[in-house]
């Protein structure tokens, strides 16, 4: 009874600097930082707030997702495609561990996300209380910054130092648990936007002559080349980025998350780094004198053996995040600034240039890589139907302007090597943690965050069922999101290293898989299986054309691989176009 | 190669602050050897006083990946000659050692240390110095039955000139710094 007296209370509405209960002062702060989509899950610790939100429909969306971890990863993609960070809310215990593989892929890959977890009343915290977890613990390693509330009078301003410390410098996942009784209680709400931490210096001065001493370097180089990462995208930097490349006459490389900051079809597009990306970019890393990295992390799966890492370079970094810089890699100019500000300083310095032999170079190895590994995986004649032609197929249907969304795997290598992305932040997956099961509810939040763009998602057989039951949030919310499963009734990737390091034993990675279209029947999704070339195209026009979703079960050769391949161990310059 | 650090911290009063810069080491395998948390000169400032064992490459790696973190405000890194560096020991020893004879009283006045209590059960020993100083001290004192030996962390002082303040001011003027244009792309 008392309970339900106190919450009646907090649905009265109160203006401007009333007193207005902690949940509703949560639900305005999101307000006044341009939150209008909100992913999530209600429980016991959270109620207030889920209670507070029946007041401002119209103004803030809830998507309930299935699954908290389908909430956490929905909000990182909403963020992927919008430019603005993802909101995300779970009830105490078991709801915020749930979120804790969202978080920690979120923080991975750089994306901003605030998590708003309940906690339980704050005196009952450290007694083992029902649903009571330590989330502030747990979520430490993978979070830029987490925090608990346990009185109402700091939420203001609680929330908008997360908003900014997640949106600023390197973006990151922050986490703000608040205790149910901070929920419930009033407070005076007065909010003010943070844009200063005295101990957090996200906008560091220009480091000017790094940047001159870049510009001489890329003004004497030979055979320069530009890794483009997920810093481009993440300041905006793509234009910039554009310009230098043409100014200079640079070939540019890009790593996984860096896919879509630089169009895929022009003409200093070089493909792909890393351990399944393009064979000529990975080989001519060991042959560049001069490597401008911008807005990457020099990650193992882009490197490969260290040891034998661009050895004939000299290396610039522009990284805004400073413990980047010579974590992996030893660099010569280290530019710890941001990606627009530090290209926009430095195009003025560099001499218009061209480089048509060393580009030649890339192009002689595309013409290998093309016959020996993308016509027979594209174009296939016989044989089963290859999951390479299915992603050419909808890249070609698609003209490049869809928002592709993948899972973890085979899926995700064949999407991110044969779509051709023209559009910024066309490319939503799970990079730094390989997170099985992100595809579904990522293509959720895509699809919320930009309802006027295709977005098609790329999953296996595998991760789909990971996170199959988001199909509920596809129907409940008539999400016209495209699903094609790439089905080989396998693990694929699992099963290639089966294949290639550890003697075809395949151990675990075969799957005995339900009737996917049933199953998208049953969440009143239209679903239709392929399994013959001739009916591909006219199947995938067919989705493509379809109004609301639809879901794909395409059955694809079984034991097929992804190649090139820089193997584990090995240099990039050892990269195999096959087994 | 391995070699000793001192890392001086200086962070704002976070809960879990202390959490983060140990998951930190933990991740790289680095042992805290010592580990010591006061307030600084800078009222509200804490300075947290670490020291490890390590190569040097890491320790700037680690270093780094501590600055980064939101509420610290400035992490330093030095090697022992950069530092005046002191530990604080004491020893609890029973009060027959010190009634036979005037050895513990001798070893007290060799190694500068002080007596701190006496009563009729124990006496307690106190010895502000290096951890080898302190070692040997204890060394010694063992034949005659140490009860109880306890020792901090090591607390240290940096040579440089440049103060905390300084650096304050520094990174409050970077924060304050706004890109002249910021520019929108649609």
């Amino acid at each position: 009874m008392k309970t339900e007296k106190k919450i009646k209370q907090t649905t009265v509405q109160v203006n401007g600097q009333e007193h207005i209960t902690g949940a509703e002062a949560l639900l305005q702060c999101l307000i006044e930082e341009g939150v209008d989509t909100i992913f999530g899950y209600p429980g016991g610790a959270i109620m207030p707030v889920y209670d507070a939100l029946l007041n401002y429909e119209g103004k803030l969306r809830h998507i309930l997702t299935r699954h908290e971890q389908g909430a956490a990863h929905a909000a990182q993609a909403y963020s992927m495609t919008t430019d603005k960070p993802g909101i995300c809310f779970a009830t105490s215990g078991p709801g915020a561990t749930n979120l804790v593989t969202g978080i920690a892929n979120a923080f991975l890959d750089s994306v901003p996300v605030v998590f708003i977890t309940a906690q339980v009343t704050s005196g009952l915290i450290g007694t083992d209380a029902f649903q009571e977890t330590d989330i502030i613990g747990v979520s430490m390693p993978v979070t830029k910054w987490n925090c608990q509330v346990k009185k109402p009078q700091d939420i203001p301003d609680t929330i908008a130092k997360a908003f900014y410390i997640a949106k600023s410098g390197r973006p990151g996942p922050v986490l703000i648990d608040i205790t149910k009784d901070a929920q419930l209680e009033k407070l005076h709400f007065k909010y003010k936007k943070c844009d200063y931490i005295r101990s957090y210096n996200p906008l560091i001065p220009l480091h000017i002559k790094a940047i001159e001493s870049a510009a001489i370097m890329i003004n004497h180089a030979e055979r320069p080349l530009i890794l483009a990462g997920h810093g481009v995208l993440l300041s905006r930097a793509e234009k910039e980025l554009k310009t230098f490349a043409e100014k200079t006459g640079i070939p540019v490389a890009s790593t996984l998350l860096g896919l879509s900051a630089f169009p895929s079809d022009h003409r200093l597009f070089t493909g792909m780094l890393g351990m399944h990306g393009n064979y000529g970019p990975n080989l001519l890393t060991n042959e560049a004198d001069l490597i401008i990295a911008v807005g990457m992390r020099f990650d193992d799966r882009v490197t490969g053996n260290l040891k034998k890492y661009a050895k004939k370079a000299t290396i610039i970094h522009i990284e805004i995040d400073e413990a980047e810089i010579n974590k992996n890699v030893q660099v010569d100019v280290e530019i710890n600034n941001d990606a627009k500000e530090v290209l926009k300083y430095l195009i003025p310095l560099v001499k218009e240039n061209s480089f048509e032999q060393w580009i030649r170079e890339f192009r002689i190895c595309d013409k290998t890589e093309y016959e020996k590994v993308i016509k027979p995986e594209t174009k296939p004649e016989k044989g089963e139907i290859r999951m390479g032609e299915v992603v050419r197929l909808v890249s070609e249907l698609t003209k490049g302007d869809a928002i592709i969304v993948t899972d973890v795997g085979q899926n995700q290598m064949f999407a991110a090597r044969y779509y051709k992305f023209t559009q910024p932040n066309s490319l939503v997956t799970s990079g730094g943690m390989g997170t099985m099961g992100f595809g579904l509810p990522a293509a959720v939040g895509a699809k919320i965050g930009s309802p006027d763009k295709p977005v098609i998602a790329f999953l296996g057989d595998g991760g789909f069922q990971m996170t199959i039951q988001e199909l509920g949030t596809i129907l409940h919310y008539n999400i016209p999101v495209k699903i094609i499963i790439l089905n080989n009734s396998f693990l694929g990737m699992v099963r290639q290293w089966q294949d290639m390091f550890f003697k075809k034993r395949y151990a675990s990675t075969e799957l005995i898989n339900p009737d996917f279209v049933m199953i998208a029947n049953g969440f009143s999704i239209p679903a239709k299986r392929v399994s013959k070339r001739e009916e591909l195209k006219d199947s995938l026009i067919e989705m493509l054309a379809a109004k609301g979703p639809y879901l794909l079960d395409i059955t694809v050769e079984k034991e097929g691989n992804v190649f090139p391949m820089v193997e584990p161990g090995s240099s990039v310059s050892e990269v195999r176009l096959t087994y | 190669m391995k070699q000793e650090f001192t890392i001086s911290l200086f962070t704002e009063d976070h809960i879990g602050i202390l959490g983060q810069i140990t998951i930190i080491l933990t991740r790289r395998q680095i042992n805290i050897d010592s580990f010591t948390a006061s307030e600084s000169a800078v009222k509200g400032v804490y300075l947290l006083t670490i020291v490890v064992k390590t190569t040097s490459e890491m320790i700037q790696k680690v270093a780094r990946q501590m600055e980064k973190l939101v509420d610290v405000l400035k992490v330093f890194v030095h090697t022992s000659d950069q530092i005046i560096y002191q530990e604080i020991a004491l020893f609890k020893v029973t009060t027959n050692a010190l009634m036979s004879g005037n050895i513990i009283d001798n070893i007290v006045r060799a190694h500068h240390a002080r007596i701190l209590e006496v009563s009729p059960e124990y006496i307690v020993i106190e010895k502000t110095g290096h951890k080898a100083e302190i070692s040997e001290l204890l060394t010694q004192l063992e034949p005659y039955g140490v009860l109880q030996f306890a020792k901090s962390g090591r607390v240290a002082i940096t040579k440089q000139v440049k103060e905390l303040n300084s650096y304050l001011k520094e990174m409050d003027e970077a924060n304050r710094y706004k890109p002249e244009t910021i520019e929108v792309i649609n």
